[in-house]
């Protein structure tokens, strides 16, 4: 959607402001379709009284995303890839995390297969409130035989719900993946300069998305996005060719950049697809694991900041996945959210006089990192946020928003009282601002004691054991 | 004739009998079934436009319409309707091979990819020299450059005129570190000439920062003279460009730091750092007085930034051939969203003329070691995945946070683990298009044995 004016949205909805949508106005609804927190379906009279349906017709073109919207997977693993409306984060926001899939190939043994499915499909890591997890599993044709790559899909899917990318460039290996698969709604790799007819007849066939692959010539993928929208097959996805070193690499970034800056700044719709990138390529370089995954990871961070939609990948080592998780996570961060916490004491656990209370930033990661490091240890504490403006501890200790006196008046602007509420009147200090211990004693009075925490929360427990009751 | 019955209609009288039969058949709009029963009903024309499936389904349609009273039979000839459910005539069968099927294209279609530059990026990042030669009235080997740049970095709307450059951190008294970096300075950690030494010899470090930590009144409290000895240490044992950092106590850093830059005269050395919260103005002097680089420091803030770089150019008079900006480096996982888009908005705001933004940029990737993932053996999260070997985690900490940043404008690193300044300078360099290699043939990826 490039629409930033809600008033122009507003002209195509009813303007009654019959509120059935659950907003005040037909404006506040236009905004959040510009923001994508509404969908136009929501608005009932529009979908379901025959005079608006022009006006339907014409929102649902101008909120259309710049990028193709490809849905993979089906019910609670159904994944979107794409669905972008800017080329830069601070725009507005990038929508869709570009699903991972790692790779498995069907020359794997049984056992081997199967236990790297499990572990792509049951790895999970807590970050700021949610599980963070891989998405989907790539199937590599490595024999050629359409019938043991039919097995090895039919085992994947034995294995796990984890929707499928099926690879291969022959039709007929590609056609025996999906008489096992299709109902899933697999993606199909891919479609080229040699078989695209056969796989095109297939993706109408099975009704699944696919990807078109011309290596290193946009002419070329033009050319086959063309010819597919053309036979009405419009869940594309794009390959541009992902070499991973050298001056290709350079190419390579440089081809997902021009094709970006082609459907999200010039509206060139005839090449506005979700784009995929190969990481995985990085085992092209090298025979040194380690090596292979850092390289890896680097690639990963190369496509995923610059818009890639969806990317395969091989390394599921922890030193691999976890940074390229994060790298992912930090990048599809929605900026518009505000990132802070109530400022104030909060609880975790059932506090006593006996509990102990400790001082952290409104920073939402530091804040609920703190509160999962206390919670996950069955320890009941308070935890006093101070507003910081959603700064951190180091950098609030460093910019002079977390400072003693703000400290103290927290207390105050709680109304709590040390005295009546805590058998041991005392506060913990991050470790990170272990300096101001001395002075928020004088400013106390003496009447609260400081201690000084960890220099990170996930050592509280321990700290727990060693301090806590503190001595008299 | 008065009641015309539209498709729109009956879906909806469908719907609120609540008949599942037709389920999947949407036929969108006011398409009115207008047929001529007189001109043959629906016959072959008819088969042909709408298909004869659509056909059976209006037909359906109006047996329903029928049963629920519309007036259907005024408007359909009975004769039309049996012509439509029996068996389809001759003609309507040849019309039904003539309905156009889905077909593949017999070839592809031709095309030919374009796309612009960015027309809004007009104006040119500074150019900053670190490090003086004998000829410039220093003492360095060589003097490096960067800035410079016309495009967001590794854009193909310009090439970037200098590489991105690492300066590996030395600090003046030992400090703890994680594990994985720890052992690489263990043997040099109580002399940061040998420390600094080791890091360009060894490690490939374009520059060193010498960290004055020792001068924070909370640590060993040293004084400004005594500290600055340590900044000729350094000259001595390196002949690469050099920045200097204070211990970041605001009060003291600026006599800390106009020590430093009288002993480093003429050395064109960056200082860090100049912010809000300090008296800027002394220590953008001290630059200005003594020949050097100015590191303007701001926290995540934009409009900080601006304020600070203006200040020091207006009130200080630094030129602004000597301004760096350090817009804060929040690191990987904590926080690194928001030093990015920072980033990227300072750099795109001086692309497209912001004169307050129109400098390098500088980020203390270090801070990726302050993240627990960076350097905790195993997670405090007793449910997630297993954190796997920290030696290994740590280093693509700094990797990522660093190389994130590089992508959104960052031309010079604060780093420290070896391995993580080989990967940076490899990708920046890769995709500078200044590395050959042999690119392998990625073609048939699918088959590849690993």
């Amino acid at each position: 959607m490039k629409e930033k004016s809600p008033l122009n949205l507003y002209k195509q909805l009813p303007q009654t402001n019959c509120g059935k949508c659950g907003e005040q106005t037909c404006m506040a609804f236009a905004a959040g379709l510009i923001a994508r927190t509404r969908k136009v379906e929501e608005c009932t009279p529009l979908v379901d009284e025959k005079k608006y349906a022009k006006k339907l017709d014409a929102l649902k073109t101008i909120v259309a995303p710049e990028i193709r919207l490809v849905y993979v997977g089906t019910g609670e693993k159904q994944f979107k890839v794409g669905g972008e409306d800017v080329m830069y984060r601070h725009l507005m926001t990038f929508f869709n995390k570009p699903p991972f899939a790692y790779d498995v190939a069907d020359n794997m043994d049984e056992a081997k297969l199967v236990e790297r499915v499990k572990k792509i499909s049951t790895w999970r890591k807590f970050y700021i409130g949610k599980w963070e997890r891989i998405e989907m599993i790539a199937v590599r044709s490595v024999t050629g035989d359409p019938a043991k790559f039919a097995s090895c899909v039919k085992k994947v899917q034995e294995t796990t719900d984890y929707p499928l990318i099926l690879c291969s460039f022959d039709p007929k290996v590609l056609k025996a993946g999906l008489e096992v698969a299709a109902k899933s709604r697999p993606l199909v790799y891919a479609a080229n300069k040699d078989n695209w007819q056969e796989v095109a007849k297939l993706v109408h066939e099975f009704n699944v998305p696919v990807v078109l692959s011309a290596p290193f010539d946009l002419d070329a993928l033009k050319s086959m996005a063309t010819t597919f929208e053309s036979m009405g097959i419009s869940d594309l996805v794009l390959d541009i060719g992902t070499a991973p070193n050298g001056k290709k690499l350079q190419e390579s970034l440089q081809n997902l950049l021009k094709l970006r800056r082609a459907a999200l700044e010039e509206g060139q719709r005839d090449i506005a697809y979700p784009i995929i990138a190969l990481p995985i390529n990085a085992w092209f370089t090298t025979t040194d694991p380690v090596r292979a995954a850092y390289w890896e990871s680097v690639l990963t961070a190369t496509f995923v900041i610059r818009g890639a939609a969806i990317l395969v990948k091989h390394s599921i080592e922890p030193h691999s996945v976890m940074p390229d998780m994060h790298l992912r996570f930090n990048i599809y961060t929605d900026p518009r959210t505000p990132v802070q916490v109530k400022p104030g004491l909060h609880t975790v656990g059932t506090v006593s006089k006996e509990s102990p209370t400790f001082v952290t930033t409104n920073f939402a990661l530091t804040y609920y990192t703190v509160e999962s490091d206390i919670g996950s240890n069955n320890i009941a504490a308070r935890i006093m946020s101070i507003g910081t403006d959603g700064i951190g501890v180091q950098a609030s200790v460093a910019g002079g928003q977390l400072t003693p006196q703000k400290i103290v008046d927290s207390f105050k602007e709680a109304g709590f009282d040390f005295a009546s509420e805590m058998a041991y009147p005392s506060i913990v200090l991050p470790g990170m601002a272990a300096k101001f211990s001395g002075e928020l004693e004088d400013l106390f009075g003496g009447k609260v004691k400081v201690l000084v925490g960890p220099e990170d929360s996930g050592r509280i427990a321990g700290w727990m054991e060693q301090n806590w009751p503190p001595k008299k | 004739m008065a009641d015309k019955i539209k498709l729109s209609d009956l879906n909806k009288t469908l719907a609120d009998y609540g008949v599942e039969a037709l389920q999947g058949v949407s036929i969108e709009g006011d398409i009115e079934i207008e047929i001529d029963a007189g001109a043959g009903g629906v016959g072959p024309l008819f088969a042909y436009y709408f298909g004869q499936e659509v056909a059976q389904i209006a037909v359906q349609l109006v047996k329903f319409a029928r049963t629920m009273g519309y007036p259907v039979d005024a408007l359909l000839a009975p004769a039309a309707v049996a012509q439509a459910v029996s068996p389809a005539p001759a003609d309507v069968a040849a019309a039904a091979k003539a309905i156009p099927e889905w077909k593949v294209a017999s070839s592809l279609a031709a095309a030919k990819f374009q796309v612009g530059t960015d027309s809004s990026w007009k104006f040119p990042i500074q150019e900053v020299t670190l490090g003086a030669t004998k000829a410039d009235g220093g003492s360095r080997g060589h003097a490096l450059k960067i800035g410079g740049e016309k495009a967001l970095p590794f854009f193909f709307d310009a090439a970037m005129p200098n590489k991105p450059l690492v300066t590996m951190d030395v600090f003046d008294t030992p400090i703890g570190m994680a594990k994985a970096v720890k052992m690489h300075y263990e043997d040099v950690i109580n002399s940061p000439g040998e420390w600094a030494k080791k890091a360009v010899k060894q490690f490939g470090a374009d520059m060193v920062t010498v960290h004055l930590i020792s001068t924070d009144p909370l640590l060993k409290d040293t004084p400004a003279k005594e500290a600055a000895k340590t900044v000729e240490e350094v000259l001595q044992a390196v002949d690469v460009p050099i920045c200097i950092g204070g211990s970041g106590n605001p009060d003291k850093d600026p006599d800390v730091l106009t020590a430093a830059a009288e002993v480093a005269q003429g050395e064109r050395a960056l200082i860090a750092s100049a912010n809000l919260n300090m008296d800027w103005e002394r220590i953008g002097k001290a630059c200005v007085d003594n020949g050097h680089v100015c590191l303007a420091w701001t926290q995540l803030e934009i409009n900080s930034q601006k304020e600070l770089n203006r200040k020091l150019m207006k009130v200080a008079g630094v030129p602004r051939e000597s301004i760096v900006m350090d817009p804060t480096t929040a690191a990987l996982a904590y926080g690194m969203d928001f030093a990015y888009t920072n980033m990227e908005r300072i750099r795109l705001g001086a692309l497209k003329g912001d004169e307050e933004l129109t400098f390098p940029m500088s980020s203390g990737t270090t801070n990726a070691w302050g993240v627990r993932e960076s350097w905790m053996v195993r997670s405090p999260n007793k449910e997630d995945s297993d954190w796997g070997d920290r030696m290994l985690r740590g280093p693509i900490w700094e990797i990522l946070t660093g190389f994130s940043l590089a992508m959104a404008g960052v031309d010079i690193f604060m780093m420290m683990h070896p391995q993580a300044v080989a990967y940076l300078h490899e990708i920046t360099q890769s995709l500078m298009g200044l590395i050959e290699a042999q690119t392998p043939d990625t073609a048939n990826w699918i088959k590849m044995e690993v």
